[in-house]
């Protein structure tokens, strides 16, 4: 960086600067300096364009969507596409493009909520199952490995069956099978990290478990742990998806992208649009989140730094 | 200074390195030469010398991204710069041999010493398995190993840094080469075994009658092991010297490194402490890192 | 200042039990300057592991300033002793400015004033204000080191435990850190236990020595017997033919021990 040209304008020389002045200006730097490396990868962006997109439309919903996306006409059924309907109506004669629209909140709702519940469980169980080792570790991952014994859909199929159906239901139960990966990661990542001299080092100063878990650990953990969760999003919601599809996540009448794809299953043929529309956005959010992940994990991975 | 004394083996002219990075060209070694015959020669430098690329430049083992240019790398007659890979292939096993510092990386974890050693030779010679076999045995020998037989049925993970880096000098000289480039290949070693195992090297170079390039840090040990030094800082080389005549060396680098050992029977005070000039690079320093 | 007796450690059992560190004893003198040399496996780093108590598998006893040390330190030790590690990339928390690593100790101690004693100690080990913002890998092995010495000042400890400090270094850059450590131990009266391989830097910078091999003490000696060449022990006599370079004939006698 000492070789930046000189007519280098302010802000960027005050963020590319060899001698910050202060923990700020050092941590915007080396923002800014991720942010260039994650520009560099043109489909990481297209991900997170994609994402934006998606952010804004449920933000907006309402004055994106043209129609009610729950008002049923069935006058105007099976409509194929068209200049009013974009993406054609249902079997109900709803607008399938405001549902998407109205569709996308609900998505967004199961996997901010998934994330938030399943991420700090996983971080938790992983750093503290990995830094005190022994009869602890046994008995936490023993508990993962439960939970990764079974499959995904079915293990989320079950808790759903119990709790009953619903959307709410549905972002528990795929919370509670979404949180093993992540505890595992996590363990891993503390293992290697456990017996580094920068860990002994500040034993040595006397800090005590709780202090070097969650401040010298777990921000180490957290980028793996942030590349893995939005690599999952895509499963995420596809799990969500299938439930839907099963109809044990958000119930009728309620625009869910999965719930959408099984209703149209029956007018695959003749209507095809019912089931594609909704299918076509399920596939495009996955991608993006996919996208998104590769390139974070680009930008992230603490192998690549120094 | 620069000439060796017998009949010479490689001759290099203005070898130069550069690598691409984002800030621009990274020259690692600029316009080195250097001319060997049957001789043990050092090069010694701190790190980003550039003193390890030029031992993988002569050998063409850089990254095809490296810039590699120079006038002339002559080995025995053949011009490395315009050899095939083929041909290249039978330079690095008959002509060029190179040791690296950790043996772990360079065997292969999954198959026994002996079989790596053996397969060394029977690339290079048209033998039978048992004749290999023969031959293996007896290079594990002249690295005096003890017990040959058993060693050669050894997984590289149940043999000591010590025996690990003799097995690579074994299957290093079993396709008798005439050159053998050693990159710090004592360095993760204790000192009494690092002695052994050059004691070794020594030995075999002088029987064999092959030259050698010693790549090291350590400025002392080369001066006793080898019988010239190239000095490289920066990527140049900042002198040649006789080994015998390093402690009379004027070159304020040489007399810098010299000087900021801590001694055994030193007296203790501050150890003065390298003075760095980029006047010893050069004018052409700008895009020079470290 | 620092008394071990009778030091044993023993790595895990049965089979692969491994008795790394055997009977070891030793009396470090307030502000003296103790050596441990010895070759890879002789359990030098482990005695200071013990020391430091990030090892407690240990059995015998350690005392510093005449208190017995239990496997569990209480906090006021570590203000009493302080380490320095062998690899400067791997000391320093990657994710943390100079800064934040410094801080660290103060917030753990609640010492108050933490930018004044940052400033200072940064200033102590020859680091300007420059640097205290920047992240390791803005940092060349020797300032990182520099920074991991600051980093054991910054509790003021009274014994300064050295693990290879400079094995890791160009030699340029060895000879800066050891006159740095000189320095800092004449100006704050430390006591230092340094580890290292190598028999100039420990007889550079200590006045008594002791060799191990194989887990052993094999003799304390003091620096003039290691310049004269008094030696009892043939170990510590090929120990010190070894470090003075090459020479082919010297190798045929060497034994193994």
């Amino acid at each position: 960086m000492s070789q930046q040209s000189p007519q280098m304008n302010g802000t960027k020389a005050w963020l590319l600067t060899d001698t910050p002045g202060s923990a700020f200006q050092a941590a915007s730097g080396r923002f800014y300096l991720g942010l260039l490396d994650f520009f560099r990868n043109r489909l990481a962006v297209v991900g997170l364009l994609i994402i934006v997109t998606l952010v804004i439309t449920a933000l907006f919903a309402p004055l994106i969507a043209p129609y009610d996306p729950v008002a049923a006409n069935l006058a105007n059924r099976l409509q194929p596409l068209s200049a009013d309907h974009w993406f054609g109506t249902d079997e109900l004669g709803r607008d399938i493009f405001s549902r998407i629209v109205w569709g996308s909140r609900l998505t967004l709702y199961v996997i901010i909520l998934v994330a938030i519940i399943a991420a700090p469980v996983g971080i938790l169980v992983g750093t503290v199952a990995g830094f005190f080792g022994g009869i602890i570790d046994t008995v936490l991952m023993r508990i993962t490995d439960i939970f990764l014994a079974f499959p995904k859909l079915i293990l989320a199929l079950a808790f759903v069956a119990a709790l009953g159906p619903g959307i709410e239901n549905a972002i528990i139960a795929i919370a509670i099978t979404s949180w093993p990966p992540y505890a595992r990661i996590s363990r891993a990542e503390t293992i290697t990290i456990r017996n580094s001299d920068f860990i002994r080092a500040i034993r040595l100063q006397g800090a005590g478990p709780l202090r070097i878990i969650t401040k010298h650990i777990m921000p180490l953990c957290l980028s793996s742990l942030i590349v893995r969760v939005t690599l999952d999003m895509a499963g995420i919601i596809l799990t969500a998806a299938g439930l839907g599809f099963l109809g044990l996540g958000a119930q009728p009448p309620s625009p869910e992208w999965g719930a959408m794809t099984s209703a149209g299953r029956s007018f695959i043929l003749d209507q095809w649009w019912l089931i594609t529309m909704p299918g076509t956005a399920i596939f495009v959010v996955s991608l993006a989140f996919n996208l998104l992940g590769d390139g974070l994990r680009e930008v992230l991975d603490p192998k690549s730094d120094s | 200074m620069n000439e060796p004394m017998n009949e010479t083996l490689l001759r290099v002219k203005n070898l130069s390195v550069s690598f691409p990075s984002p800030k621009g060209e990274v020259t690692a070694v600029k316009n080195v030469s250097l001319a060997m015959g049957k001789e043990k020669i050092g090069i010694v430098g701190e790190s980003g010398s550039g003193k390890s690329v030029t031992g993988r430049a002569i050998l063409r083992l850089l990254p095809s991204y490296a810039r590699i240019e120079a006038d002339q790398i002559v080995y025995q007659g053949h011009d490395l710069q315009r050899c095939s890979e083929k041909e290249m292939r039978r330079i690095r096993g008959m002509g060029i041999s190179m040791v690296m510092q950790d043996p772990k990386y360079s065997l292969n974890p999954v198959r026994t010493v002996g079989k790596q050693i053996s397969e060394a030779y029977t690339i290079h010679h048209q033998v039978s398995k048992d004749e290999a076999k023969v031959q293996t045995l007896k290079m594990l020998e002249a690295v005096r190993i003890r017990n040959p037989e058993q060693v050669y049925r050894l997984y590289p993970h149940e043999v000591s840094g010590g025996m690990g880096q003799r097995i690579m000098i074994a299957m290093m000289l079993i396709p008798d080469p005439g050159l053998l480039i050693a990159d710090e290949p004592t360095s993760a070693l204790d000192v009494t075994v690092q002695l052994q195992v050059l004691a070794i090297l020594d030995d075999l170079v002088s029987e064999r009658g092959m030259g050698l390039i010693f790549i090291s840090h350590d400025l002392e040990l080369v001066s006793s092991f080898c019988d010239r030094i190239i000095i490289m800082y920066g990527g140049r080389i900042m002198e040649i010297i006789e080994a015998a005549k390093l402690q009379n060396s004027r070159h304020p680098y040489t007399r810098g490194l010299l000087n900021c050992l801590p001694k055994i029977d030193g007296d203790r005070t501050q150890l003065p402490v390298l003075e760095r000039d980029d006047a010893w690079l050069g004018d052409d320093n700008h895009n020079l890192t470290g | 200042m620092l008394k071990v007796d009778n030091l044993n450690v023993v790595f895990g059992h049965g089979a692969d039990k491994n008795h790394a560190v055997k009977e070891v004893s030793f009396l470090v003198n307030r502000g003296e300057s103790f050596g441990l040399v010895g070759e890879s496996g002789s359990g030098k780093s482990t005695v200071l592991n013990c020391i430091s108590g990030l090892l407690s598998n240990w059995y015998g006893s350690i005392e510093v300033d005449g208190a017995p040390l239990s496997h569990k330190r209480p906090i006021s030790f570590y203000h009493k002793v302080q380490m320095v590690f062998q690899d400067p990339y791997g000391s320093l928390h990657p994710r943390h400015t100079i800064d934040a690593t410094l801080k660290e100790p103060i917030a753990i101690h609640k010492l108050g004033d933490a930018n004044q004693r940052v400033e200072r100690v940064l200033s102590e080990v020859g680091l300007g204000p420059q640097f205290r913002f920047r992240y390791p890998h803005q940092l060349s092995g020797g300032q990182r080191q520099r920074v991991a010495v600051a980093r054991a000042l910054i509790l003021e400890p009274e014994i300064v435990l050295l693990d290879e400090p400079t094995s890791a270094l160009d030699v340029s850059i060895q000879a800066e850190v050891l006159n740095l450590l000189q320095e800092i131990r004449r100006e704050r009266s430390l006591t230092y236990v340094l580890v290292s391989h190598d028999l100039a830097v420990v007889s550079h910078m200590c006045d008594t020595i002791s060799v191990m091999n194989q887990g052993e003490t094999v003799e304390i000696i003091n620096r003039e017997q290691l310049q004269t060449g008094e030696l009892k022990e043939s170990y510590t006599r090929q120990l010190l033919v070894a470090s003075r370079g090459y020479d082919r004939q010297a190798i045929d006698q060497f034994q193994d021990f």
